[in-house]
């Protein structure tokens, strides 16, 4: 070994490591750093939109207008989807996507490295843009997440530009990143990898990337023509001059549904990798599951209408996309079936990253199962836009796709820092969370079933013992995550330090192959793959 | 799994905290869980349906869910569990595809028909109602009967915002509540004024979107008399959460009754119109007006909410030629928020509103105009 150093060719990157301060991360190239720069951004907005929230439940918390005014109130229902969607969840899977892909396919780093940088770049001033509208006259978007026309135009505030410019910036950022991911799966797999030997993690985050191509510019098209609508004298959605409203519904959700399994394929690979490790078996019917995500990715393009079933459409619209909904849940099914079977008759122990797996199964078959309700077009007559609709997608989104991320962040930051995190405050956060977070979200099914709409900044009295509860559970899981906050920053601190293994049962390049922490710069040669 | 001793000392001290806090108001409280059977066939239908599908649900969770549980008490390996190494079988995967398959069949069935009921309203309808949706209030239209009205939010609950709990139905309450007959099929027609509001009844189980440009249409069959109430379902801007509707269901013979009220009461409405009104009469009207339809926008006190509604306290319109101020109140303005108010206010409303913003909120012009001048610009 002595003399490895002497021999070093000039081209090997082992001989410096990233460069000081802040520059580092301005110009960073590195996946690593830049993964780490994704899960910092969207942990950072996680907390802005967390925020946002409890702001929400205060003025929730009991009848009457205590806190807010309606107009700020619609303010933070719509800033705290917006900042969820794009500004937390799918930056953390961005950054998990640019720390593990490469480690799980023998990489040495992603395909366009200075694109990654550019990627990750944009959406601090995309985001810094969307929040900068909270300050200005008139406040920010107040319309809701899904931003529906006129509401978006006519009538919206002028700090509406703003946003369709961070929307713009931030799809961008997406189509970069997603372009990444496929360029170094399909080219960058070391010798060995065939296809069907991929991790799941890999192959949903290719399926996504894909629908991440096929979408945003349909999102980017949407906020076009508003942005034409409000200042080009166009009339896209404006009945007046012959547009139609509703069009716009159309083409938000041609986006928008696949939007929210962008949200969550990549959590099904986490689960995937997770419950074989600490189970000690491999995954059941790896096949099945990559065909499952496939069919998903496949059937999402074709059920948008089904959040539209009160806007009009003809009958024979509405049973097609009840059937087709309603289909959607054989092969997500089917992926819940083979993680429990993966369990069964495994050597099972019930390791941090474990829980969050466990809880994303139980609390995600929930949300799914309440999914399977709201697809069915008649009876959603009732369910739409009320409570029943918000515990639903706070269910598959909160407890479905946060709970896969906090999942990867325990299973794999002792890959990533060499530190374990300790245990026990780890099982704190699962149960404290688990706990909250029912408290929070499990009544609101009985408010939606009572009719509590959606979005409203104050409610009748029968609404309030619910309401009471949920804000509770609302502050608790809120402050919940302040506890992560802490475990973290003690986690890059220090530790026991993680074997390079790290769990009992884990396989894969990204244990097996490396050392623990991942060196700056991995495989500059191609790990051989059996 | 075993949990550390501090876990569990944590486990204890949350609940302490917790569980009194959910029951402390549970003497007197209502925990509503399910979803209402409602008064008409179609609401009964969706309820058997959600029961349906609720159940179903529940014994998949169970399954799913307790085959979990078993195998995380087995087949742990504090239990000495040895870990098998099967991973596939298609048998099995073919199994698990077609069985929720045929479940979803099952469930389909029922809610085609159900469906196609729902959205039946034009065979036999007996009444026809157009329902307009207008930020923040609904109009309702007899068509056969010649019967107009706007229906908004009861000043008893605006009065109350900061502390409603002693008004029961806060936020579920009208000036001018729907009355309609029993055991007629009546076809609702919606459409909107301005941006997308969502009419929702659930005792009727109606909810169909008011789109502007657009015809929507849904149906109730009545079956109990009673009061049934609802909310704008559709987020439509500001006061969207106050925006409520009462459904008043009434025999035939109090229904016929209440449109022959109704028919004297606009025609006093309309001889108001003729008389001279004093400016003080046309003030004290104007600011029950202004509370109703302007405050919601331009504010309780005239200041309006900077960048996106104009404040009505110096504003250049207000303190301006009076032919302007009255147009833009009349007509609207195009490309804004400002609906044209000839369709929602009576000639005595405009007047009396005009008259009271020059000359209160504070501003004081000093001029009035007599609501027979209204009559002219419609």
């Amino acid at each position: 070994m002595t003399n490895a150093t002497t021999t070093v060719d000039h081209d090997d990157h082992d001989d410096h490591g990233p460069a000081y301060g802040i520059t580092r991360w301005i110009t960073t190239t590195n996946h690593k750093d830049i993964g780490t720069l994704y899960l910092w951004f969207a942990f950072i907005m996680l907390l802005t939109g967390g925020t946002m929230a409890m702001v929400i439940r205060a003025e929730l918390f009991q009848p009457g207008l205590q806190f807010v005014e309606p107009q700020f109130f619609n303010q933070m229902t719509t800033m705290h989807g917006l900042i969820m969607v794009f500004g937390a969840i799918m930056p953390a899977f961005v950054g998990l996507a640019n720390w593990m892909l490469p480690l799980m396919i023998g990489a040495p780093d992603m395909a366009l490295p200075r694109m990654n940088n550019w990627s990750f770049w944009i959406l601090p001033f995309a985001f810094t843009m969307l929040l900068s509208t909270l300050l200005m006259e008139g406040g920010g978007p107040a319309f809701g997440w899904t931003f529906y026309a006129p509401l978006s135009t006519t009538y919206a505030p002028a700090s509406t530009d703003y946003f369709i410019f961070g929307v713009h910036l931030m799809g961008i950022s997406s189509v970069m990143g997603a372009i990444n991911v496929i360029a170094t799966i399909l080219n960058m797999r070391a010798p060995g990898m065939t296809l069907m030997k991929m991790p799941l993690f890999v192959w949903t985050w290719l399926i996504t990337a894909y629908l991440l191509i096929a979408v945003m510019p349909v999102l980017a098209g949407a906020v076009t023509m508003m942005l034409t609508d409000r200042h080009f004298g166009t009339s896209f959605f404006d009945a007046s001059g012959g547009g139609d409203p509703v069009m716009f519904q159309h083409i938000f959700w041609f986006f928008g549904h696949p939007e929210v399994y962008i949200m969550i394929l990549p959590a099904f690979g986490i689960i995937s990798a997770i419950i074989p490790t600490f189970a000690r078996k491999p995954l059941f019917g790896y096949s099945s599951m990559v065909y499952a995500t496939g069919s998903i990715a496949i059937l999402s393009f074709m059920v948008w209408a089904h959040h539209m079933f009160t806007t009009g459409m003809p009958v024979a619209g509405e049973l097609y996309f009840m059937y087709a909904t309603i289909l959607i849940s054989i092969p997500t099914g089917v992926k819940v079936f083979n993680w429990v079977t993966t369990m069964w008759r495994g050597s099972m122990t019930f390791e941090t990253p474990m829980l969050w797996a466990l809880g994303f199964i139980v609390m995600f078959t929930i949300g799914g199962l309440s999914g399977l309700m709201l697809g069915v077009a008649p009876v959603d007559t009732q369910y739409h836009d009320t409570y029943f609709v918000v515990a639903h997608f706070h269910y598959v989104l909160v407890t479905g796709a946060l709970y896969s991320i906090i999942a990867a962040y325990y299973y794999w930051v002792p890959k990533w820092t060499g530190n374990m995190y300790n245990e026990t405050l780890g099982k704190i956060h699962f149960w404290w969370s688990t706990i909250a977070v029912n408290v929070l979200f499990f009544p609101q099914h009985f408010l939606g079933l009572a009719g509590m709409p959606r979005r409203i900044p104050d409610y009748a009295l029968q609404f309030a013992e619910f309401n009471k509860i949920s804000s509770i559970g609302g502050f608790a899981f809120g402050l919940a995550q302040l506890f992560f906050l802490y475990i973290i920053i003690k986690t890059i601190k220090g530790g026991k330090k993680s074997t390079d293994i790290v769990w009992e049962g884990a396989t894969g390049l990204e244990f097996e192959a490396l050392p623990s922490p991942a060196p700056y710069h991995s495989f500059n040669i191609a790990p051989e793959v059996k | 799994m075993v949990l550390s001793k501090l876990t569990r000392r944590w486990f204890a001290v949350t609940a302490g905290i917790f569980i009194p806090m959910l029951f402390m108001s549970a003497a007197n409280a209502e925990y509503k869980l399910n979803l209402t059977e409602g008064v008409t066939p179609i609401s009964q239908d969706l309820y058997g349906l959600h029961m349906l599908v609720f159940w179903i649900c529940v014994v998949i969770a169970a399954l799913v869910f307790g085959i979990m549980a078993w195998s995380i008490f087995y087949h742990r390996k504090s239990r000495g569990a040895k870990a098998s190494n099967f991973h596939e079988s298609t048998t099995v995967e073919i199994i698990w595809t077609i069985a929720p398959l045929l479940i979803l069949i099952a469930v389909a069935v029922p809610a085609t028909s159900t469906l196609l009921d729902l959205e039946d309203a034009t065979t036999d309808a007996d009444i026809n109602l157009q329902v307009t949706g207008i930020q923040w209030k609904w109009k309702y239209n007899f068509i056969d009967e010649d019967v107009e009205f706007i229906s908004s939010l009861a000043q008893s609950s605006r009065d109350v915002v900061k502390d409603p709990l002693a008004n029961a139905n806060y936020l579920l309450e009208v000036d001018e509540p729907l009355v309609l007959p029993i055991n007629k099929k009546i076809r609702f027609l919606f459409h909107s004024n301005d941006v997308i509001h969502a009419w929702f009844v659930p005792a009727l189980a109606v909810k169909q979107d008011a789109i502007p440009g657009f015809v929507n249409d849904s149906w109730a069959l009545i079956e109990k008399v009673g009061t049934y109430r609802g909310q704008c379902a559709e987020l439509c801007g500001k006061e969207h959460g106050f925006m409520p509707i009462v459904v008043e269901a009434v025999t035939q013979v109090d229904y016929e009754k209440w449109l022959e009220a109704k028919k004297v009461e606009a025609l006093a409405v309309a001889a108001a119109a003729e008389e001279k009104w004093s400016m003080e009469d046309l003030i004290a009207k104007g600011e029950t007006v202004y509370k109703v339809n302007c405050s919601g926008c331009h504010g309780v006190t005239g200041a309006g909410i900077p960048g996106v509604f104009p404040a009505m306290t110096g504003s250049d319109i207000v303190l301006g030629d009076i032919a302007d101020h009255i147009d833009i109140i009349v007509n609207g303005k195009a490309g804004t928020a400002m609906a044209a108010f000839k369709s929602q206010l009576s000639d005595v409303d405009i007047a009396a509103v005009v008259t009271f913003e020059r000359n209160a909120l504070g501003n004081s012009v000093g001029d009035m105009v007599q609501p027979s001048a209204i009559t002219g610009l419609r």
